[in-house]
């Protein structure tokens, strides 16, 4: 079963860092080069595995190219890699996003060298979030990832860049200090690290040494505040904002993922009836911050904080599928999530781009650039349509799913009220996604961006990479959902569904 | 008396770094031949780990995993602080034979004080240790220097004083001084008598204090800032290191090996600690926050890694006789402290001669003018905050794993939202570093040796908080003799 492919795919891009942190001084291109190279090649592994995934019924549960040695061995912790069918497309996508973040990243010219080694340790840490079937494993790469973080926003960022950084990492350090808490208990309560024993052997015996809700809580944090669910939101708009482009992209695209994935992971699979008992509670959270998050989308004026509030709502989505606990809505959770990656990394890139090229990032000031900039106004076009769930896009299939999964579900009580009112964050979505459309790319063409560059050769390559993906997954959703399906089954077996 | 070698090799080079000051020119060699003596200690300890060994002196040292364990700790510190020292004693130049004795015989007095198995021993070899820093701390002879010896002799006298009055409380109670007998006489207690008799409670308790000032918990940290800002930085990192762990060390024989036995008592002293480390902790971390002086900050920053400790003598506290996670995780915690800790000392003995202060300011645009340096105390201060992969973080883990495991969640809880704070102060060095505008584009000279126990702190700390599952089994053999 081993045979080291999820070993090369999670310690490649490190090992790249790690080349370029200390072998290679101040030789930009060649970075580069190998940043694109050290990237690449954990991609096409990850698609690979991808297409050798067993896909068939049978299959369903089983957590496939394990790869299982002893790490340190008086705490019983191990170096336990695997993907199923839930972590499968979130490592093909973080492989995916972690090239493509090189190559929005080729125009970097600041202190090449520390940019490129954090941006590939950043992708190392987090694959292993996805992969680790460890506890210990898994908050050590869930940790590792602040700290490139932290420099990526505060050196290569913008506007209050050194504010928003060590806000990042005060909210994520709070966050994970509860999660470890929690990691902590659920490790003494049942003796041991393995996700795999701990999901399997439920978690009846914890009500004796402490309630199983007090450490379903304690893991909930942590992933609350990097999903974000309302009211830990408030270090995302910040961060999103005044980061790098491809760090927006890596952040909106697979960083706020690793909470949803958590959620599914440890909270729902480990403790299914508290799950279910508590479910009404995030429900409603959820739907606070789809409403929410669309309203103030809907105020901004700054044109990638908008991008980063309409994450807020989009995250909604995936806490109201996960907590709908319905089968289908489950689903649609793990594939909003796959999504999202796409469609607002896109967004981000393409805002990015409009930015490096007009130099303007007030929404107010643009306009009229269809004329100037064709190409970047039709992609920028269809990832706002996928952002708003327009059919044949991943935003439709996902959304949909969650939607209809949320609505059918027979667990939280009132689920269909909840529901309804979710659905009116699609048309807010839709409101401000097609205004920020109109006020940026049509209307009179204004002089000053006359001349503006349209995209060149790099950039189309990964603009049409990301549309051909979004396209590809809007089409035909089967692609993952067959995948997502047999991950999925086990969690809803456990829910009684 | 073999098992006395590498004591006995301490005093003995000490002797020979002192007379060979008077007659060679060259004094390089001394800083090499205490380096030897060192070495040659440090084979024989570990050679001797493992082996059961009569206890020495009439019962009152022992030679068992637990003490080598220290030792081997103490004599590797030792050897980092010299190396480090190299560049640094030119500012004392009259000075450096004696500055050389000075750290072998406090470092001897530290071995002594992990084997010790007897109230009256311990006293004296803690005394040995403490008198050698005093000197120590005051050997630059400026104004600050002076103020600090002064100081920390003055406080340190009172400690001494208040120990002394604890342990002549325990042995009017118990009419012993050797620890194994205190706990057979304890044991014969019926439960309860503890409150009946406030002697014995109050010879705990000020027992507490006397090791509390020792370990810089609060509140017997006043001294820390001040003689930590005006003592060489070498001898700083000593103290903040060394001198921790050897009070650790002490508080574990006595508090497991005296007091250990009935719960009703362990379990009082283990929530003493616990209170203890939530002050610790909490004040540590917030006046870390304010200080412009890294070595001040860093002083502050040690109170609080005091009370992430005593998060582990909590819970050996709580523990009930068979569980050796406690003890383990603060032997673990203590090693990988004397990695980060050193190295961040190191770092900031090399840049601070350069920028000769010790501003955290002037550590602007260190990134570019030594890179090395600043990646290493990067390092080090990230395993400070407690963050993978350096050691700081698996230490936190396992010794926060023996705190959930009995029952003190709430208090982890407290710890770790304490290591969220402490990032932020941390960090504040970092971004100058690395964000900082360079004040000239100087490079940042550092010697071989210095450079040679930077790079081995490093290695320590990126070694354990990767693969720590060594360290951590020998922490728990050291710590085996614990259990009944």
């Amino acid at each position: 079963m081993g045979s080291g492919y999820l070993t090369t795919i999670l310690f490649l891009p490190a090992a790249g860092a790690v080349l370029i942190a200390f072998v290679l001084a101040n030789r930009d291109r060649l970075i580069k080069w190998t940043a694109a190279l050290f990237t690449f090649v954990p991609l096409a592994l990850s698609l690979i595995l991808f297409a050798l995934f067993d896909r068939s019924p049978e299959a369903a549960g089983l957590i496939q190219f394990q790869e299982k040695a002893l790490w340190i061995a008086p705490i019983n912790a191990y170096y336990h890699l695997g993907v199923d069918g839930l972590s499968l497309p979130l490592m093909v996508l973080t492989a995916f996003l972690g090239f493509l973040a090189v190559l929005i990243s080729w125009k970097i010219d600041m202190r090449v060298r520390e940019y490129f080694a954090w941006l590939l340790l950043l992708e190392t840490s987090i694959l292993g979030v996805f992969l680790s079937l460890d506890l210990l494993l898994f908050f050590v790469m869930w940790e590792i990832e602040v700290i490139p973080m932290y420099f990526l926003i505060n050196i290569w960022g913008a506007g209050r860049k050194e504010y928003s950084a060590i806000k990042y990492v005060v909210y994520t350090l709070f966050g994970s200090a509860f999660m470890l808490a929690g990691i902590l208990s659920l490790y003494f309560t049942t003796g041991s690290l393995s996700m795999l024993e701990i999901g399997k052997q439920g978690l009846g015996l914890v009500q004796s040494i402490m309630p199983a809700a007090a450490i379903f809580f304690l893991l909930l944090i942590g992933f609350a505040v990097k999903l974000p669910v309302f009211p830990f939101h408030t270090w995302l708009p910040d961060a999103h904002t005044d980061a790098p482009t491809a760090v927006s992209v890596m952040l909106a695209g697979v960083l706020i993922k690793m909470g949803g994935y958590g959620m599914i992971r440890l909270c729902v699979t480990m403790f299914p009836s508290v799950a279910q008992q508590y479910a009404v509670i995030l429900v409603i959270l959820a739907i606070i911050g789809v409403l929410y998050g669309a309203a103030v989308t809907m105020r901004q004026t700054d044109f990638k904080r908008m991008i980063a509030y309409s994450s807020i709502s989009h995250m909604g989505y995936v806490l109201l599928g996960i907590f709908a606990l319905g089968k289908v809505s489950l689903v649609g959770a793990a594939l909003q999530m796959f999504s999202h990656g796409l469609v607002t990394g896109l967004l981000f890139a393409m805002v990015g781009l409009v930015m490096h090229n007009t130099h303007e990032r007030d929404l107010r000031r643009l306009g009229g650039l269809a004329r100037q900039v064709p190409i970047i106004t039709v992609v920028f076009s269809l990832a706002g349509l996928a952002s708003l769930g327009l059919p044949s896009t991943s935003g439709f299939a996902a959304e949909f799913l969650v939607f209809v999964g949320s609505y059918t579900s027979t667990v939280v009580p009132w689920i269909q009220g909840y529901t309804i009112l979710g659905v009116l964050g699609v048309v807010v979505t839709a409101g401000y996604i097609l205004w920020m459309l109109q006020r940026v790319f049509y209307g009179p063409p204004l002089e000053q961006y006359d001349g503006t560059a349209d995209a060149d050769v790099l950039e189309r390559v990964y603009m049409f990479a990301f549309v051909a993906v979004i396209m590809l997954v809007g089409i035909y959703p089967a692609i993952l959902t067959d995948v997502i399906k047999l991950g999925i089954s086990p969690v809803v077996g456990l829910l009684g569904g | 008396m073999a098992l006395f070698i590498p004591e006995i090799t301490l005093v003995a080079i000490a002797a020979i770094v002192i007379l060979l000051d008077l007659f060679i020119e060259q004094k390089r060699w001394l800083a090499q031949v205490s380096i030897s003596g060192l070495v040659i200690a440090g084979g024989v300890t570990i050679a001797m780990w493992g082996g059961s060994y009569p206890a020495i002196f009439s019962n009152m040292l022992a030679v068992d995993n637990f003490a080598l364990f220290f030792k081997v700790l103490f004599l590797g510190v030792a050897f980092l602080v010299i190396l480090s020292s190299t560049d640094y004693v030119s500012k004392f130049s009259r000075f450096q034979g004696e500055y050389y004795a000075l750290v072998l015989l406090a470092t001897l007095g530290m071995m002594l004080m992990a084997a010790t198995t007897n109230l009256i021993a311990i006293y004296i070899a803690l005394e040995l240790t403490s008198i050698s820093l005093y000197a120590l701390v005051g050997f630059l002879k400026d104004k600050k220097s002076t103020e600090a010896s002064l100081k920390y002799l003055l406080l340190g006298a009172i400690a001494s004083a208040v120990l002394l009055y604890g342990m002549a409380l325990v042995f009017g109670f118990t009419g012993k001084t050797q620890l194994g007998e205190i706990a057979q006489v304890l044991q014969t207690l019926p439960p309860m008598t503890l409150l009946a008799s406030p002697g014995l409670l109050m010879g705990i308790v000020l027992l507490v204090a006397g090791f509390g000032f020792k370990i810089a918990a609060v509140p017997f940290q006043m001294w820390v800032p001040d003689v930590y800002e005006g003592a060489p930085t070498p001898i700083t990192a000593y103290l903040s290191v060394a001198s921790k762990a050897a009070g650790f060390a002490v508080i574990l024989r006595i508090f497991f090996s005296a007091f250990g036995m009935p719960e009703w008592l362990s379990q009082n002293w283990g929530l003493i600690f616990a209170a203890l480390a939530v002050l610790s902790m909490t004040i540590g971390n917030i006046t870390a926050i304010p200080q412009a002086n890294i070595k001040r900050m860093l002083g502050y920053s040690s109170i609080a890694q005091a009370g992430y400790l005593m998060v582990g003598l909590a819970a050996m506290g709580m523990a009930s006789g068979g569980s050796i996670l406690g003890q383990s995780g603060v032997l673990f915690f203590l090693t990988s402290y004397a990695f980060t800790n050193m190295g961040a000392f190191i770092a900031i003995i090399a840049i601070s001669s350069k920028l000769d202060s010790d501003l955290i300011e002037g550590y602007s645009g260190m990134g570019k003018r030594a890179p090395l340096l600043a990646l290493a105390l990067t390092l080090c201060l990230i395993s400070l905050i407690g963050m993978p992969p350096a050691a700081g973080f698996m230490a936190k883990f396992y010794i926060f794993s023996a705190a959930v495991n009995h029952g003190l969640l709430w208090l982890v809880i407290i710890a770790v939202i304490n290591s969220v704070i402490s990032a932020y102060y941390y960090l504040r060095v970092v971004k100058v570093m690395w964000l900082g505008e360079a004040a000239s584009a100087e490079k940042v000279p550092s010697s071989g040796a210095l450079r040679l126990a930077l790079f081995l702190c490093c290695i320590g700390v990126l070694l354990l908080g990767i693969i720590p599952g060594f360290a951590m089994r020998l922490a728990q053999l050291a710590a085996s003799m614990f259990v009944y």
